[in-house]
């Protein structure tokens, strides 16, 4: 009866945090759901896309599919990363796409209860409003949730 | 003779019937959705123009019921109520025992087609009913097919002499199957002449030896009989000789036989039928079955030949008509087991390297087991790609079947020509495209070509001349219908659309837009309902089903000249041959086909015109040299070092440049990935694909990159090269 309750706590528990996957873009730390995450792999050099936008570092080969990278911090507006081994690329799935994101490194799996999520404060920077979700703090650290939809959605038109 | 286009037919009626009983069920369940009349409707129609290309008739006209009563249901003329639906439904049900008829052979139940039939009449207007054609006896067997070729009621005689080539053979078929169809036609006896036959040691099994006499007593036209030896064409020698000089030919015929000894030479009396034709069936199978057979003069050598073992296994494949068995299976799990495999190629190749780092003296072993290992996943891989790629070929001896059909019925001259039959496309696009090109084919000699007398007065040859083709144009395939009409009649399509609403009375429109418009739904310049051309579904449909397969479709017409329409289809998983060439340190892959010619350059190939431009001299000729990496932003433009090696290609105009690369690596088949949903249109690029190493290349589009290549200003790609690298 005694473990019953306690497996209900932990039920409750499980509903109301979420996980979150933190890594780091240009010694900043952010965090994507874990749901959102399909897998993280090394980085391995990709191929060029002519024409394309800085922000989109090439494609790579994902089991025989064609998946395009994105440099994550040229995307908020941070600087370009030296991609190297040492980096990540996280797949992610847009619209049932994968689509693999450079992070410098990954960090830990946190649980946040929703209600910590706290909202952006305004900030003079437009691409860092638009792609950040919200903000929690975790370990006195400021994490920044990505919001995935406007991260992927429209590459910048290609030239 | 054409017993796989006729199975593909079947097939294909199968999937259209199933669509037209989901529809029904949809409706009867109260969706009343005009798409699902209208799917319903396309399926039923396109069952009546495949069994039109057959001649079965009686399908054809229970079809044309069915499909005019539904078209007055599309219109809104009619309300679709319960009593409608039923009538429908079992209407359906009909068809499917139709078509099972058709194929397998058998009785339609007369009083349950003749009953359906009236009952559909009765929803048929009275002036729908004007325009359905004319030999429709109620469940009688009419005669569609033959409406431009009357029936000859008397009898006449044809001496045949039929030679097969070994090409014939090598090509499939089997003169049994062009017996027996000459056998539907009448009385047919058979002798056969081995006189050709060498020794039995000096045997050439590849070779033709036999020939055969035919005489075939037939109220068919001549054309029928001819008709039955089309496929053939050119793979035998053949000669037919009708009644007209029949005498002289009689006698030579009643000395031939008398000279094998094959019959009796009393031709027109009917004894001798059962004896030759029975021959034929039998001797080849009969040296099989029993084991020590009494030899038979022609029975010996043909026990050695493999032409007695061809018709064995064809007479047996005869005997079950029903279609081919295929497996139809989800083409996402073909392309699954595509990646799989592509990963296990990758799989061992990394295997291989890491055993040859070990630090073991000996692994001799494991390098043979392990390229074992590499053939079998070659093996599979092949094997899996060639589920999907498939030549065209099959399609296109569909799509000359419909043309002969559509100008008999039109009674206009026209004649197929196909280029690029052994394109290879993915078998979905092959599928697919069947109804669209049928409709386009018909809609070519409907309404493209003109009538004889026309194409005379306007100086052009009597015959229609109809170019089918199909190419793969630098990542995507290009199939072109090509005809040499009237092309498209501009005003009379404009005022078209303008009194079916299309457009406004005082729309300005280009020529190409006025074109465009035979793609509008609802649009038919028919100006009456034909038995063989559509009733405005027809270029909707094409439209449809080429946006669905991710194409395009485009009409040029030059008015007097004739109209191309052109299909571009993307190749998501079609396989090309394609050089691999290094650019910029970027391996990349350029389609073989647009390319004429390779070479190493020096300097004193090059020179210089004006500022910028560089030709390379060949043989004396210039060409202009198009740098790739400069084209597509790889290469600084102050980065001096020339590349090494020129690729002269050609573009569909005609015109020849040379594109500079650093270097040629490999010729090879590579699987295309399509780069659509991974990023926007790249110029230069029209996809890509995934090399042995794991590593993704880009296939060049050689005519975008010339396009692209004098204003190649984005060098912004430089930094994500130190990347990449």
């Amino acid at each position: 009866m005694q473990a019953e309750v306690k497996q209900n706590d932990q039920e409750i528990k499980h509903a109301q945090f979420s996980e979150f996957v933190s890594f780091t873009v240009a010694g900043q730390a952010f965090c994507l759901k874990i749901t959102q995450i399909r897998e993280i792999r090394r980085w391995s050099p990709v191929t060029i896309l002519p024409h394309a936008p800085s922000d989109v570092l090439g494609v790579m080969n994902l089991r025989g599919a064609v998946i395009p990278i994105y440099d994550l911090s040229a995307r908020f507006g941070l600087e370009t990363t030296e991609a190297s081994e040492r980096n990540v690329v996280i797949v992610v799935s847009a619209a049932g796409k994968p689509v693999g994101l450079l992070a410098e490194s990954v960090s830990e799996i946190i649980s946040i209860n929703p209600e910590e999520i706290q909202e952006t404060p305004p900030v003079d920077s437009r691409n860092t409003m638009e792609y950040i979700q919200g903000i929690i703090s975790h370990d006195d650290n400021m994490v920044r949730i990505i919001n995935l939809d406007a991260v992927i959605s429209v590459p910048e038109q290609v030239l | 003779m054409s017993g796989s286009i006729q199975d593909t037919f079947f097939e294909e009626c199968e999937e259209l019937l199933e669509a037209t009983d989901e529809g029904l069920s949809a409706i009867e369940g109260g969706d009343h959705d005009p798409e699902v009349v209208n799917a319903v409707f396309r399926a039923v129609h396109s069952i009546k123009g495949g069994a039109g290309a057959f001649g079965l008739d009686e399908l054809v006209a229970f079809a044309h019921r069915f499909e005019t009563v539904f078209d007055e249901v599309r219109a809104n003329r009619m309300e679709l109520d319960e009593p409608l639906i039923q009538l429908l439904l079992r209407s359906c049900d009909h068809l499917y025992s139709l078509v099972a008829v058709a194929r397998d052979g058998g009785e339609t139940d007369q009083a349950h087609h003749n009953m359906l039939i009236e009952a559909l009449d009765k929803y048929i207007p009275e002036e729908e009913e004007d325009l359905t054609f004319e030999p429709m006896g109620l469940g009688g067997p009419m005669d569609i097919g033959a409406i431009d070729i009357p029936q000859v009621a008397t009898e006449e005689k044809y001496q045949i002499r039929f030679h097969p080539l070994k090409d014939m053979y090598s090509t499939g078929n089997e003169p049994i199957f062009l017996f027996q169809a000459l056998k539907d036609m009448g009385e047919l006896t058979v002798s056969l002449d081995d006189t050709e036959l060498p020794g039995f040691d000096s045997i050439d099994t590849e070779e033709s030896y036999l020939a055969w006499d035919l005489v075939l007593t037939t109220t068919e036209p001549r054309s029928s009989v001819e008709a039955v030896f089309e496929f053939v064409e050119g793979l035998c020698e053949l000669s037919i000789e009708g009644d007209g000089d029949a005498e002289a030919d009689a006698q030579a015929l009643a000395a031939l036989e008398a000279a094998f000894g094959a019959a009796p030479a009393a031709e027109p009396s009917p004894p001798p039928v059962a004896e030759p034709t029975a021959m034929v069936e039998e001797t080849p199978a009969a040296p099989f079955e029993e084991p020590a057979p009494a030899p038979a003069p022609e029975a010996v050598p043909e026990t050695s030949g493999k032409k007695a073992s061809a018709p064995k296994a064809e007479t047996a494949k005869s005997e079950q008509r029903g279609p081919k068995p295929t497996l139809r299976v989800d083409l996402e799990r073909v392309d699954r087991l595509i990646n799989a495999v592509g990963e296990l190629i990758i799989n061992h190749s990394m295997l291989a390297q890491q055993i040859a780092n070990l630090d073991v003296a000996d692994v001799r072993d494991v390098e043979t087991e392990l390229e074992g290992f590499k053939n079998l996943a070659r093996d599979i891989q092949e094997g899996v790609m060639s589920i999907r790629a498939q030549p065209v070929k099959p399609l296109f001896q569909r799509m000359a079947r419909i043309v002969r059909e559509a100008s008999s019925a039109t009674e206009k001259t026209c004649k197929l020509v196909t280029e690029g039959e052994n394109t290879e496309v993915d078998k979905t696009v092959i599928e697919r495209l069947a109804d669209p090109l049928t409709h386009i084919l018909r809609n070519a000699v409907d309404h493209g070509i003109e009538k004889p007398e026309d194409r005379i007065a306007a100086g052009k040859s009597k015959i229609g001349e109809i170019r089918l083709t199909a190419s793969h144009r630098s990542g995507s395939v290009c199939i072109e219908v090509k005809d040499d009409g009237a092309g498209v009649n501009r005003p009379r399509v404009k005022q078209i659309a303008i009194e079916k609403g299309l457009i406004p009375e005082n729309a300005e429109l280009t020529d190409s837009e006025i074109d465009n418009l035979l793609f509008a739904p609802g649009f038919s310049t028919a100006k009456e309902v034909s038995n063989l051309s559509g009733r405005g579904v027809g270029m909707d449909v094409v439209k449809n089903a080429v946006t669905g397969l991710g194409g395009r479709i485009n009409i040029t017409s030059t008015p007097g000249k004739g109209s191309t329409f052109t299909i571009i289809l993307p190749l998501t998983l079609a396989v090309m041959d394609g050089m691999v060439v290094s650019v910029a340190d970027q391996t990349m892959v350029v389609p073989i086909t647009s390319i004429v010619e390779t070479m190493r350059g020096n300097d004193d190939m090059i020179n210089n015109l004006g500022a910028d431009g560089t030709l390379l001299s060949i043989r004396g000729s210039f060409v202009p040299i198009c740098d790739v990496a400069g084209a597509l932003g790889l290469r600084k433009e102050d980065n001096d070092q020339p590349p090494g090696v020129y690729l002269l290609v050609e573009t569909e105009t005609g015109q020849r440049s040379a594109l500079a690369v650093d270097d040629i690596h490999d010729q090879r088949q590579v699987v295309i990935k399509s780069l659509d949903g991974v990023c926007g249109e790249i110029a230069g690029v029209a996809a890509a694909t995934i090399l042995g190493d794991g590593k993704i290349a880009m296939i060049l589009d050689p005519e975008s990159i010339l396009a692209a290549a004098p204003s190649a200003a984005a060098f912004d790609t430089e930094r994500r090269m130190s990347n990449a690298s």
